[in-house]
């Protein structure tokens, strides 16, 4: 944590309030964003309880499973969770606009500019916490590589339909989740967090109600109490006032109501099985539905409070106005969904378990560079975020006093303006080290040249100025300009480049087998009744 | 070598009193679980857990008298799938368990009954049962298993899921947790916790080892989970040997506790059937506390001393990284009337350092709130 920030946590601290970490948005918030709020069975990976989901605050779709422990009962919410997820993300798939990519063209080797799809748009998924980003994935893991009836009419216990594909969408947002600065699947928790300082430690501001209590308190409450009541107020049963916000629910739920549910959904169930007259079995059925409504109510009522928290964050990101850059990032995201968009489409396979060695290595090196582009992005976005790297010597803002023309001493001599600049800041600087502004979006590049003796900087101004002898107007400061320059690049450079997965040497296992077909997982008698 | 490892079990009787009468005489002391394993990893430096833990007192019962109900619980969801599987592990007298070893025909498994009274009946019986079987040629698998180990010059009981004990006099910790091994990989954090508990029955098994001839402990463990979203289990070696070290050096710096309790007033008591509330929370305030953020997912007593925490303004509560950069400067109160230059010496970095912090932040948020009317980028919805 920089010193900035946990000043503004103690401001927090004193004011009771939260207090901004940022004066922009610094990632993407939908129009028409898809809310997922899931809750899990507690000891098992992998079985859903319950969700909501929608992209109507007021109308979210509630699946339950009243035993997760079943097989048929788990496929069921799958396939419902597919019916809404998929419709919902191929609403985006079809809506394009052209666009150019550059290829190598095989023939050649050369650089080629290719004409292709780029969705207009894409579909954004959020949860209200990092656990819950992680959830995704794991449902995404244990769903891509079932085998429907139609895939394997051998398969022992056949997925229904759209379920693997499903699958693969959430492990593709999972997986886009983990690079910096997308907004493909955003957790609520995340989002505040990026843009509040509350009076409390990160450990504690994962808890969603917690952190709403911050930054949103009711009636002017101090933040502290609001959330002390958020994370262990209880009603007169001994329930949570503010549920956790998933996946896990609380063993006091699990253990008081959750579970005598269960028991009677299971008994009635037994007892339908059992009915030996038409009669019996009526009575059985009703008694089934009663208590699968009451499983349905309880799993519901954990899930409502934190689908308002989940809008009510949205609702407070949306009164910040977007970053600038934002847009940039978000065509990024557009680029990754019209891909898989495509991958799907062509009949490739699910993503595999395992990357492969040149595939990882890609994914590491796309993810630094969008973590360095992230840095630069939000500090040339946002005044608050530039003061925190003007503190720590990254960045200055100078006035510019005084602008001395020069040139290069070639046969067609270029410009290299001498610019004279005062600051309070202190920057990190040696001689020749690179400093950088924005002009007009694009970076201009200077050199430090030396401190003058009143303690002022030289800038010599590298670059943007047109081939012309004459630096391009505008392309030169003015005296009495106010310029913030970064020690930083803004964009980050791409690294080396890496070989085909054909060609991974040795030391890196080899190329790929491409006859390795990914198993899907072997099923387990424990899975069922 | 430290004081742990040294000094027997043996606890000047004078220190069992007086641990005795903390607890109350009529109350059992609690055996060191898991939860308290991981407080003492999580924040070694803290005297009052030390005490605490040490004198076997009841945390939960103690933050409930106190206002602040610990908000640990566990799922019986979570514990019948916890049993089943690790039933499921020990299935077959114990050959499922050697089957992950890589061990395909082990020929007799011997599976001795570790059943005796009190915990230090068990600590001796497993002491045997562990000669017995170094001794003896053949595989031994022994079924949770009670060891001792000195913390702060106090014995804590310990009681792994399982012991292997090789036919060449190896012994092997066996952990069995029900969070899923999904690809080969399981959750680093929850592996890491698995680690840090399997490193202090090595600990407490090279104790009763150093007596046994021919005994060696393994420095890595065991550790078995479901493999990936099935109930078969599956497991993994995990090194441990550098959380062991870890430990052995918390263990070793850890404050002996009959100096903590040397050091408080006459009649403190932490009996929590017997004393009032106040007179619990004075007891408790009598010795001193190291709250930071992590105690939440650690002890129990965690939202008790946060509150005091709060109250005091101590810079923890924010984070522990958070008095790095202050130098000095506790209270949240002091941080902030040095950054507003009301109180605090100019020439103090970390002071020169919070004024232009602040003096920066001030200035951005100005900036940014003179760029009104905010222009309201707005999607439509």
């Amino acid at each position: 944590m920089s010193l900035i920030s946990t000043l503004a946590r103690m401001e927090a601290v004193e004011s009771g309030r939260a207090q901004p970490l940022a004066t922009v948005r610094h990632r993407r918030l939908s129009g028409r964003p898809l809310v997922l709020v899931p809750l899990t069975t507690a000891g098992e990976a992998g079985a859903p309880l319950g969700a909501l989901v929608g992209t109507d605050p007021e109308e979210p779709r509630l699946l339950v499973v009243a035993q997760p422990r079943d097989r048929d009962l788990r496929f069921a919410f799958l396939a419902e969770l597919a019916e809404e997820v998929l419709p919902y993300i191929d609403s985006f798939a079809d809506v394009v606009e052209a666009a150019e990519r550059s290829e190598v063209d095989p023939e050649t080797g050369k650089k080629v500019k290719v004409e292709v799809e780029l969705c207009a748009d894409a579909p954004q998924l959020i949860v209200p916490s990092r656990a819950g980003v992680e959830y995704l994935r794991l449902l995404g893991r244990s769903t891509r590589f079932r085998r429907t009836a139609e895939q394997d009419p051998e398969t022992p216990f056949p997925a229904p339909p759209r379920v693997p594909l499903l699958g693969r969408w959430l492990t593709h947002f999972g997986d886009r989740a983990r690079v910096p600065g997308s907004s493909l699947l955003l957790s609520a928790t995340d989002l505040l967090n990026r843009h509040w300082a509350t009076g409390q430690s990160s450990l504690e501001d994962q808890h969603l109600g917690a952190l709403l209590a911050w930054i949103d308190p009711h009636d002017g409450e101090p933040g502290s109490e609001a959330a002390l009541r958020a994370e262990v107020g209880r009603d007169s049963e001994g329930q949570l006032l503010c549920p956790p916000a998933g996946p896990a629910t609380d063993p006091a739920f699990d253990n008081r109501l959750l579970a005598p549910a269960i028991e009677r959904y299971d008994r009635a169930r037994q007892a339908v099985g059992a009915a030996e007259d038409g009669e019996a079995a009526e009575r059985g059925l009703g008694e089934l539905h009663r208590a699968e409504r009451e499983v349905r109510r309880l799993v519901a009522s954990r899930m409502k409070p934190t689908w308002e928290a989940v809008w009510r964050a949205i609702g407070l990101l949306r009164e910040l106005p977007e970053g600038a850059r934002v847009e940039d990032r978000w065509t990024r995201d557009r680029w990754s969904f019209t891909a898989h968009r495509d991958r799907v489409t062509a009949g490739e396979p699910p993503q595999p378990r395992r990357d492969d060695a040149v595939t990882a290595a890609r994914k590491l090196a796309a993810r630094e560079q969008a973590q360095g582009q992230l840095e630069a992005q939000e500090a040339l976005d946002d005044p608050l975020v530039l003061a925190g790297r003007r503190l720590s010597g990254e960045a200055f803002t100078a006035e510019v006093v005084e602008v001395t023309m020069a040139w290069t001493e070639s046969k067609r001599p270029a410009p290299r303006p001498l610019l004279t600049v005062r600051t309070e800041d202190r920057p990190h600087l040696g001689e020749k080290v690179k400093v950088f502004r924005s002009l007009d979006g694009k970076p201009q590049s200077a050199e430090f040249v030396r401190y003058e003796e009143d303690g002022a900087l030289l800038l010599r101004i590298l670059d943007r100025m047109g081939r012309s002898k004459e630096p391009a107007e505008g392309s030169v400061p003015e005296k009495g300009e106010r310029i913030a320059w970064t020690l930083f690049e803004h964009d980050q450079r791409v690294g080396p480049q890496l070989p085909e997965a054909e060609e991974t040497p040795w030391t890196h296992g080899g190329p790929p087998r491409a006859d390795a077909v990914e198993l899907p997982d072997a099923v387990t008698p424990e899975d069922v009744l | 070598m430290s004081a742990s490892q040294d000094s027997g079990l043996s606890r000047p009787p004078q220190t069992t009193r007086i641990l005795a009468e903390l607890r109350g005489p009529t109350v059992p002391p609690r055996p060191l679980d898991a939860r308290a394993l991981a407080a003492l990893a999580a924040n070694p430096g803290c005297r009052r857990r030390a005490l605490l833990d040490g004198a076997g007192v009841d945390k939960s019962a103690l933050a409930a008298k106190l206002g602040s109900p610990a908000p640990f619980g566990q799922s019986q969801f979570a514990i019948v799938r916890g049993n089943s599987f690790e039933a499921k592990v020990k299935a077959d007298g114990g050959r499922e368990l050697l089957r992950l070893i890589g061990v395909e025909e082990p020929g007799t498994v011997s599976v001795p009954d570790l059943a005796a009274a009190g915990p230090q009946g068990r600590v001796a019986r497993t002491a045997l049962a562990l000669r017995e079987a170094t001794g003896a040629d053949g595989w031994t698998l022994l079924d949770h298993p009670l060891l001792a180990l000195e913390v702060a010059g106090s014995p804590v009981y310990l009681e792994p899921d399982a012991v292997v004990v090789r036919p060449d006099g190896g012994w092997t910790v066996v952990e069995i947790k029900s969070f899923p091994m999904v690809d080969g990989a399981a959750d680093a954090s929850k592996v890491g916790a698995a680690a840090r508990q399997a490193a202090v029955y090595v600990l407490a098994l090279e104790r009763v080892a150093a007596l046994t001839e021919g005994a060696r402990v393994a420095q890595s463990v065991l550790l078995v989970c479901p493999k990936d979203f099935s109930n078969v289990p599956t497991a993994s070696v995990v090194d441990v040997r550098k959380q062991r070290s870890v430990t052995r050096r918390q263990l070793a710096r850890l404050t002996r506790i009959d100096e903590i309790a040397a050091a408080l007033p006459e009649g403190v008591s932490f009996d929590v059937a017997e004393r009032s509330p106040e007179e619990l929370t004075a007891a408790v305030e009598c010795v001193p506390h190291q709250y930071a953020p992590e105690c939440l997912a650690a002890c129990e007593l965690a939202f008790h001393c946060r509150s005091r925490a709060r109250e005091a303004g101590a810079v923890e509560t924010l984070g522990r990284s958070v008095r790095g950069e202050l130098g000095g400067l506790t209270t949240v109160g002091a941080v902030l009337a040095a950054a507003r230059g009301e109180e605090g010496d100019p020439e103090d970095p970390a002071v020169a350092a919070l004024r232009r912090a602040r003096a920066l932040r001030q200035e951005a948020l100005e900036s940014a709130a003179a760029r009104t009317p905010r222009e309201h980028v707005e999607c439509p919805c």
